[in-house]
């Protein structure tokens, strides 16, 4: 062979080789992207997500959308099949639907392979993010952030003699953290319109939203603490007597009247951020509040540290305590052309020491090898009662329908709470009458 | 009368441009350049207005491509027609339209009778004026939430200062009574300035010889109000009326951002209710009915007042 030929030969040869190294190289290595909401969390999660991107060779993009839109802009994405999102942090009642509507991978397989095990999360987050049906081992996603109802006070007023002295005079038990809901009144009541330090505070800082999803977050954590349940528990959809029990009834009552004696004027439209304006900047002694806001709260110049303290949702009339589960699974997007890298984003994801570590940027981890190590209750000053909140959660409908079930709630409680439209009795009767339909369309009845 | 747009547009081109090209016609190279807007307004308007009416007879519910579409009929039609929930939404757009159109006729013509008149800082007076019409309506009605806000809001302090009242004893949109009235405050400070232009131009279009000569038969100032000034600003005036009317009818984004449709569904105006319906129900065939709707109401609305309106032009 001519010398000539042989160089051309071997040239040709270390091209291919590159050539098929640079196309193996951009094979494996995918440009992810994953959707959430635009919040605290979300930016932890960039943090913690360069792990990942230097173990993996993979680059990790996001978009973060403002909760009020959150869910238009990401359910929009869904069922339109778009393709931007490869990894989907999605409310916890898109579950029904994203699975019904193969929106979702599913993920038993894929677990079964890595060695995932559902059982190594918290019994609640499985439940409220990953099954679809209910009560089943159908996985459409891996629990991310654990988040639930809880309350935030601000201990330093509650420790003031002065103001022990009067509430103990006034009602007749310790300015403390309350036991139940008539305990969380009274406080409320008690700094409403109060002169604190030469500033005018209030009560309680509630969800009063409209838009999404807020009203229906707050009502439901008292609603479900006297007594409301969804359906009949031994006979699916059927709604009479449950959701309208007179225990429902008195519990949308209360919260009405927690409105009308204790929210800080001009709430009649508040969520998340405007609660947690309201609790920074010292204008209500209580905030409800997803769990999300503590690190947050506690980190704040102004209320942060010793001034604040936390608890989770107190009991009903009859005892009974539960709180409204927040929170979301991670999941694979169904159209992405990237599902085996996203699967490996979950596989990293899932893995403890990423799990710990995500705890200690400001995330909630749901494994349960975080929140039970000995050490958890104690390292931050809300971790005991993340702990406590996370074991009386329920949660919202997340059946395929469940949005059209929550505008429903928005518009019956806020016509009743807010606008002082009707009773109790007629809102909750109209919600029933509202499911009712919902479901006949289902074809559940 | 596409074909007669196309035969204008031939008609028109120059004798240069006339000549054959490469073999193509006049009438030809005419299409070539109406093509694509014919195109455009196909695909962006006609086409999406044919598949809603096709959907509006549908159960189809965008989330739920695998669900079997069938037709309904006119149902979706008389479910939105005799739902309780979508006449209290007409309701509160009615009170929405009818009071924005009186207030910023009524002050917008006061405007532009005062700018009308010769006076020093004149032009400066009008830029400040017109100024809230090019604000985005979003970053208006965001920023009137802070000026509503009970206990820091300018204008519950103003409210508070003219009246005595405790500014933090009222909240103009938690309150049912007054949430439709601060709708409609912001809706006026925002869009009067439009309506003043128009009228200005109105005003600015009467020859001065009609009240030179009005003047000479020594009619009153109120009697040249009324018999010049009012008729011959009036075709503008049913113009203002006529854009506020068609844009306040689809109202969305000033108010969602003001109310969120609350409290309760007080200021719950029917674009607001029907982008629930599509796109957080997602009931797609129902909200397309509920859309087709509303799209006969304005443009059956509008096709009557734009005859009515020709009928004053031609007096």
């Amino acid at each position: 062979m001519p010398r000539s030929y042989l160089k051309s030969a071997l040239a040709a040869g270390v091209v291919t080789g590159l050539m098929s190294l640079g196309a193996a190289t951009s094979a494996q290595a995918e440009d992810l992207t994953l959707c959430w909401a635009a919040w605290d969390p979300a930016n932890a999660l960039v943090a913690l997500s360069k792990d990942f991107e230097a173990k993996s060779g993979h680059k990790m993009s996001f978009e973060f959308v403002p909760w009020p839109n959150f869910a238009d802009r990401m359910l929009n994405e869904l069922n339109s099949g778009g393709k931007l999102c490869d990894l989907m942090i999605g409310d916890s009642q898109w579950i029904g639907g994203a699975a019904e509507n193969g929106q979702y991978v599913k993920l038993n397989d894929f677990f079964d392979k890595e060695g995932i095990k559902m059982s190594d999360f918290i019994p609640a987050t499985v439940t409220g993010y990953s099954e679809w049906p209910k009560g089943t081992p159908n996985y459409w996603a891996l629990p991310a952030f654990g988040d639930v109802v809880g309350w935030s006070y601000r201990k330093d007023w509650f420790s003031r003699p002065e103001l022990q002295a009067e509430f103990k005079q006034k009602y007749g038990h310790d300015l403390a953290v309350p036991k139940t809901f008539e305990e969380l009144k009274h406080i409320a009541e008690f700094f409403q319109g109060r002169v604190i330090d030469g500033k005018t505070v209030y009560g309680a800082a509630i969800y009063t939203e409209r838009g999404s999803e807020g009203i229906t977050m707050g009502a439901m954590d008292v609603l479900y603490s006297y007594g409301f349940e969804y359906q009949n528990p031994d006979k699916p959809y059927e709604l009479d007597g449950y959701v309208n029990s007179d225990k429902s009834v008195k519990g949308l009552e209360f919260y009405k009247e927690l409105y009308n004696c204790c929210a800080p004027p001009g709430s009649s439209d508040a969520y998340m951020s405007e609660n947690i304006d309201a609790y920074k900047s010292g204008q209500v002694a209580l905030q409800m509040n997803f769990a999300f806001t503590w690190p947050g709260i506690n980190a704040d110049p102004n209320v942060g540290g010793d001034k604040s303290g936390y608890f989770p949702n107190p009991a009903g009339p009859d005892g009974k305590q539960f709180a409204q589960l927040g929170g979301q699974g991670i999941s694979v997007v169904a159209v992405s052309e990237k599902q085996d890298a996203a699967l490996e984003y979950i596989k990293w994801f899932a893995q403890p020491d990423v799990q710990a570590k995500w705890w200690q940027l400001g995330g909630y981890s749901a494994l349960r090898a975080v929140v039970e190590d000995p050490g958890f209750a104690k390292s931050q000053p809300y971790a005991q009662t993340f702990l406590d909140s996370m074991a009386i959660v329920k949660d919202f409908w997340a059946e395929p329908s469940y949005a059209s079930l929550l505008q429903a709630s928005q518009k019956r409680f806020h016509n009743y709470v807010i606008a002082g439209q009707g009773t109790a009795k007629e809102a909750l009767d109209g919600l029933v009458d509202d499911w009712k339909t919902i479901f006949e369309d289902e074809g559940k009845y | 009368m596409l074909d007669s747009s196309a035969d204008r547009a031939v008609g028109e081109t120059s004798p240069v441009v006339s000549k054959r090209s490469q073999g193509l016609s006049d009438r030809a190279i005419a299409w070539l350049f109406v093509a694509p807007s014919i195109f455009l307004l196909l695909a962006v308007n006609i086409f999406p207005l044919i598949w809603t009416v096709r959907l509006s007879f549908t159960n189809f519910r965008v989330n739920r491509p695998n669900a079997e579409v069938q037709f309904v009929g006119l149902k979706n039609y008389i479910s939105v027609l005799t739902d309780g929930d979508i006449w209290q939404t007409m309701q509160a757009t009615a009170h929405f339209l009818i009071w924005t159109i009186v207030l910023q006729v009524l002050i917008g013509f006061a405007l532009a009778y005062l700018i009308n008149k010769k006076f020093r800082g004149n032009d400066l007076w009008t830029t400040v004026i017109v100024l809230p019409m090019m604000l985005s309506p979003a970053v208006v009605g965001n920023f009137w939430t802070f000026l509503y806000q009970p206990q820091i809001g300018l204008f519950n302090y103003a409210v508070g200062y003219l009246t005595g009242t405790d500014p933090s004893a009222f909240s103009m949109i938690g309150d049912v009574s007054l949430a439709p009235w601060a709708i409609v405050i912001v809706d006026t400070w925002m869009w009067t300035p439009f309506v003043m232009l128009i009228c200005l131009a109105g005003l600015r279009s009467i020859p001065s010889s009609i009240y030179e000569a009005a003047e000479c038969d020594r009619a009153s100032k109120w009697r040249q109000f009324w018999t010049i000034t009012i008729p011959m600003v009036l075709p503008f005036l049913m113009l203002a009326v006529l854009f506020r009317g068609i844009e306040n009818f689809k109202m969305f984004d000033l108010v969602v951002q003001l109310t969120g449709g609350g409290p309760g569904s007080i200021t719950e105006l029917t674009s607001i209710n029907l982008k629930r319906e599509a796109f957080e129900k997602w009931r797609t065939g129902y909200a397309s009915a509920y859309a087709v709707i509303l799209f006969v109401t304005v443009f059956g609305l509008a096709s009557i007042y734009v005859k009515a309106l020709n009928k004053v032009k031609q007096r």
